[in-house]
């Protein structure tokens, strides 16, 4: 795990201060992907401190204007993935699919002391490297997520080779409910249970909500916990919420599998106005008359997070 | 012209290449023995990935494996290298500008799959792909040569691969060099540009042509992306008439096309023929299609005839006497 050991209470004050700056955002900017925040934030808190094993952070302390796309003449541009260390053969690697998500994985990086905090003043700021959907350059991601399905499958490539080269850090691959419709991920978990990717873990924020709603309007996505197991993956399901569960979910021992942990999880969590707005949560803009209204949430968010609260709006 | 036939040239080289660089290895969604890679699975079991019939995951697993240190060749064929799985190609590899090579099979017309296995348009699509080089072979001593350059490459890249039994149309000692064309023969008035099975067809045609008094600059084009060999620029430069290109591809957005766009940068007014397939086509023998779309020698002979302004006539007898090998199976 990482060096320094998190207490429970440090653990959730971090998913505290995920959703506080990320509502600081939404009130800053006037809309942000809040729901997502509110969903995993105990999941990727928990990720960060009790679950990835990561080495210090090689990355950039502050902000950067954008690097430059990829290509032959660009290859040494500062990675995202530096943010989780140095790759080494005993640390784990963590793909971030769900890259909507990239506010809170900036944010976390920033409460675990792997990023400036003020680099959030930077988040969605035209020539930054701290976009709203993160790529290559962006802190915390190793890949381009953007377009959903295909993460999954990068991460699962990067397991098989690190399988054979005989690393023995774990593939961590965070991913939402949302991106499971795309046929990609199973074409993904069939391979990956036949090569038998036991170092492989995808993480799973189930929020049951998507773009157009609720998913269960949408299409067919449950019974998830049985379609993971026909796939041939072990697959366990857990509060999302408990930052134990989570951790404990993903230790779940998985021989000879790759292992689906599935977080079920609500995007209103933490911040009870949203719950009314259900299952229309994907993108969240504050009007002027409900300002107020998350204003107070806010700054009663930073009562209760006491001195180490981080401050952003 | 007596033409030495090849066969599964590519079978034999894929197994040279991966001798001689550990990292190499092969994808395959369930067409590797369609694409010479089945004595390739028996020598190099652990270095051979069996992903199903499951392309897209394919394609990105791949990337992940190159961000690892390996060299991924995915072997299938062309049209569910570009049209299947063209945002995972984008997004998964040429953004991040991964080394993969895709090793597309029976490109264009070289099928008797008909619509849904002829890759007609996947250089017009893969050319608008920033990073990707695109190599088009044309002959067995190219096979030999395209997997070294698709290695140096610093990029992902395209081939449109030839399989099964190809001609050595060019000396063994001369392989495939990067974003160069091969001069097959010098001339004045017209200049043709050729690529991939059509270049051994205009070779039927250019012998014809030059004894029908019409002096032929005949190149041979296999980097289609980039597409800044200098030698082309000067031979458009220098042909008298005007230039004919020659494709296994639509008429848009590949070789033609590309030349089009050199012709009009560099402000040369000469007239431009593109010989290409005028859309999508049907199955049958590649002979058969090669006529029926006027992909031929003697859509040559008549391109040459209007940018001349001149009846040459020239008898499809006179052009049969050429070798010629059909590719059957599916």
């Amino acid at each position: 795990m990482s060096e320094k050991i998190y207490t429970r209470e440090e653990v959730q004050g971090i998913a505290d201060s995920i959703r506080r700056q990320i509502l600081g955002i939404a009130l800053k900017t006037g809309g942000c992907y809040l729901a997502q925040a509110c969903s995993s934030a105990e999941i990727i808190a928990a990720l960060y401190t009790r679950i990835l094993n990561l080495g210090p952070s090689a990355g950039l302390w502050d902000a950067i204007p954008f690097p430059g796309v990829p290509g032959p003449d660009n290859m040494d541009y500062p990675r995202g993935s530096a943010y989780h260390g140095i790759p080494a053969p005993d640390k784990d690697r963590f793909f971030v699919s769900c890259c909507h998500y990239a506010s809170v994985i900036y944010c976390a990086l920033a409460a675990t002391g792997r990023l400036s905090p003020g680099a959030l003043e930077k988040f969605n700021v035209d020539g930054w490297n701290m976009e709203m959907i993160g790529a290559e350059h962006s802190p915390g991601f190793e890949n381009t997520a953007g377009s959903l399905g295909q993460t999954v499958s990068i991460a699962a490539g990067t397991a098989q080779a690190r399988k054979w080269k005989g690393d023995t850090g774990l593939v961590y691959c965070l991913m939402g409910d949302g991106e499971l419709q795309e046929g990609q991920t199973w074409e993904c978990v069939q391979t990956a249970s036949y090569y038998k990717l036991d170092n492989f873990i995808m993480v799973i924020d189930a929020n049951g909500q998507q773009v157009e709603g609720a998913i269960r309007d949408q299409t067919l996505l449950e019974p998830l916990e049985a379609r993971f197991a026909s796939f041939g993956a072990a697959c366990v399901v857990c509060d999302g919420h408990d930052i134990e569960a989570v951790a404990q979910a993903c230790g779940t021992r998985h021989p000879g599998q790759p292992l689906a942990v599935i977080c079920r999880t609500k995007g209103y969590t933490g911040i009870p106005p949203l719950k009314k707005r259900w299952p229309y949560l994907h993108f969240i803009r504050i009007s002027e008359t409900e300002r107020p209204k998350y204003q107070k949430i806010y700054d009663e968010m930073g009562e209760n997070a006491g001195e180490d609260g981080k401050e952003y709006a | 012209m007596p033409v030495k036939m090849e066969r599964n040239t590519h079978e034999k080289n894929m197994l040279r290449f991966a001798s001689e660089h550990p990292e190499v290895l092969v994808l395959s969604a369930d067409l590797g023995s369609s694409c010479e890679v089945k004595k390739f699975r028996a020598v190099y079991p652990e270095r051979y990935l069996t992903m199903g019939i499951a392309e897209q995951n394919m394609c990105s697993w791949a990337a992940g494996l190159a961000r690892e240190g390996y060299r991924p060749f995915i072997h299938t064929f062309s049209v569910f290298l570009y049209r299947r799985i063209l945002d995972q190609l984008e997004m998964s590899v040429a953004y991040p500008n991964l080394p993969v090579v895709f090793v597309g099979f029976v490109p264009g017309i070289t099928t008797p799959g008909g619509v849904t296995h002829q890759s007609n348009n996947d250089v017009g699509v893969l050319r608008t792909v920033p990073n990707m080089a695109i190599f088009d072979v044309g002959d067995a001593t190219e096979i030999e040569g395209v997997l070294d350059l698709a290695y140096a490459y610093n990029g992902p890249v395209f081939i449109r691969m030839l399989r099964k039994e190809v001609p050595r149309l060019f000396p063994a000692g001369e392989p495939m060099q990067f974003n160069r064309a091969r001069v097959l023969r010098q001339g004045s008035d017209v200049l043709i540009l050729s690529s991939s099975i059509c270049t051994e067809e205009a070779l039927r045609a250019t012998a014809v042509l030059e004894r029908h008094g019409v002096s032929v600059q005949h190149m041979h084009v296999s980097t289609l992306k980039p597409f800044t060999d200098p030698a082309i620029l000067k031979a458009l430069k220098k042909c008298k008439y005007g230039v004919i290109t020659m494709e296994n591809h639509y008429v848009t957005g590949g070789l033609g096309s590309a030349v089009a766009e050199v012709l009009a940068e560099n402000g040369i007014g000469k007239r431009l023929i593109r010989i290409g397939l005028p859309g999508y086509t049907h199955g049958a023998s590649k002979m058969y299609l090669m006529k029926k779309y006027g992909i031929d020698a003697m859509s040559l002979i008549r391109g040459v005839e209007e940018l001349t302004g001149s009846s040459l006539k020239i008898a499809e007898e006179e052009l049969e006497k050429e070798n010629f090998v059909d590719f059957l199976e599916v």
